[in-house]
């Protein structure tokens, strides 16, 4: 078998369209996972146990199960219940809902990380329980948190192929596409591999720099 | 769902629990291999063991799964089994996030241990099987738990590929139902016990090897912690600790 060049420029506008798709599930899937996470370890800390109990076990749950199936799962359930959403909103909602997950975790260690001192001082000022938060934990805790939080991008991105399965042209779903209709299966899957490899080395020099700004 | 339906998701769940089991071997060899080279004195097998980790783990396991499954086969004009080309695929992909934790807990032991075996006159091999392993080892289960795991959750990718396991089995029997909230509520459910005795069993694992070298083990917690940012690819140093 031979490497064909015309494949791989043939595949090119394709794999752009599907760049553009992958960004753009990555950015809202990091969004939604960014916000969630934060609803899900302040919910946690709440001194119910009605509150804490439920979303201790649904988001372990989500955690240990198959970010794939819980796609095909969003896909086909939501419909059935009369809900109904373009594949992509589908995909990124399951993204950022199963990451959410995972940065509810880093959010707690970087809450937790803050100085006790930092909650009695605020305490010692007499702040009330908002103004705590919103000036003087979080601020500190996610500049922490930022970097780790990084790193679940970059595991999103890596993450972004599976929304294939549910009929979005990522740059997946355009090398699948592209492979059933000219039977080349080398170029595209090894365009996108390389593309992979690239986006994550950008990703993780940027996270570099990023973390030399705000962890000193 | 009838009998008949639920016999096809129990041979999902062999399937992927075969899968599992093959793919976590392959991944603990090469997490040991690449992890152990990447700590070498060469520096051509060390920058050969970074450029397989990177590799592996900047592109996505569906990739190299479509990879292992399409490309090989044309490439070479021979082709795997489907486990055998799961298994190596996820063995590959995973063995590489695998050998950045053997790395870490390696690189984790006390500085003076190393030095105590130099001076006893140990050869690189036995200061490496007695006395760095040993004690790095228990540190590395934690991770391997959550590695474990995460390598279930990415046994599910081979049902794109048509290979029946619980995924797949899924997926034939919401055909044949019509209905499909139920039946991946048992499949989700069926993943999730999977993952729970899992890391119960690492958990045991990681107390016996703890005793071994005399050291209880630490809060339960720890365990659960998800160490994924080690896993997430793409070396970043700092609070997420997975330096390279």
């Amino acid at each position: 078998m031979k490497w064909d060049w015309n494949a791989v420029s043939d595949f090119m506008p394709h794999f752009w369209d599907g760049l553009l798709v992958t960004l753009e599930a990555l950015a809202l899937g990091s969004l939604i996972s960014f916000g969630l996470g934060l609803v899900w370890t302040l919910l946690m800390r709440t001194p119910t146990r009605l509150v804490r109990w439920p979303v201790g076990i649904v988001t372990e749950f989500v955690r240990n199960t198959p970010l794939l199936v819980q796609l095909f799962f969003l896909f086909y359930v939501l419909p059935e219940w009369g809900l109904t959403f373009s594949a992509l909103t589908t995909g990124v909602v399951a993204i950022g809902l199963h990451y959410s997950t995972y940065t509810m975790q880093v959010y707690r260690a970087g809450i937790e990380a803050v100085p006790v001192g930092q909650w009695e001082a605020a305490t010692a000022l007499n702040l009330p329980r908002r103004r705590t938060w919103t000036t003087v934990i979080l601020p500190q805790a996610i500049r922490r948190v930022v970097p780790v939080l990084g790193n679940y991008v970059i595991a999103m991105l890596k993450d972004t192929p599976l929304l294939m399965v549910i009929t979005v042209l990522d740059m997946m779903g355009q090398a699948r596409l592209f492979s059933q209709q000219h039977f080349q299966f080398t170029e595209p899957v090894t365009v996108i591999g390389v593309a992979f490899i690239v986006l994550s080395y950008l990703a993780s020099l940027l996270l570099r720099t990023l973390e030399r700004r705000l962890v000193r | 769902m009838t009998s008949g339906l639920w016999e096809l998701v129990l041979r999902g769940v062999w399937v992927t629990l075969q899968l599992l089991f093959f793919s976590a071997l392959l991944g603990a060899a090469v997490s040991f291999g690449v992890g152990i080279a990447r700590t070498s004195r060469l520096w051509i097998v060390r920058f050969v063991a970074g450029f397989y980790t990177e590799v592996f783990r900047g592109t996505s396991a569906l990739v190299m799964i479509f990879w292992v499954f399409f490309v090989l086969p044309l490439a070479f004009g021979w082709q795997l089994v489907p486990m055998w080309a799961g298994t190596l695929a996820l063995g590959m992909t995973y063995g590489a996030y695998g050998a950045e934790i053997v790395r870490g807990a390696l690189k984790a032991v006390d500085p003076a241990q190393q030095e105590g075996g130099v001076a006893l006159g140990f050869t690189p091999g036995q200061r490496l099987r007695k006395i760095l392993l040993p004690q790095a080892v228990p540190e590395m289960i934690p991770p391997f738990s959550n590695l474990l795991v995460e390598l279930l959750k990415g046994t599910a990718l081979v049902s794109v590929m048509g290979m029946g396991d619980l995924t797949f089995s899924g997926k034939l029997v919401r055909l044949a139902l019509q209905e499909s909230a139920e039946i991946y509520t048992y499949i989700l459910l069926i993943y999730f016990v999977i993952a729970f005795v899992l890391t119960r069993l690492m958990r045991a694992l990681e107390r016996r090897l703890k005793a071994g070298v005399g050291r209880g083990p630490e809060r339960a917690v720890s365990a659960r912690e998800p160490k994924r940012a080690e896993t997430t690819g793409a070396g970043v140093a700092g609070v997420a600790g997975g330096a390279s």
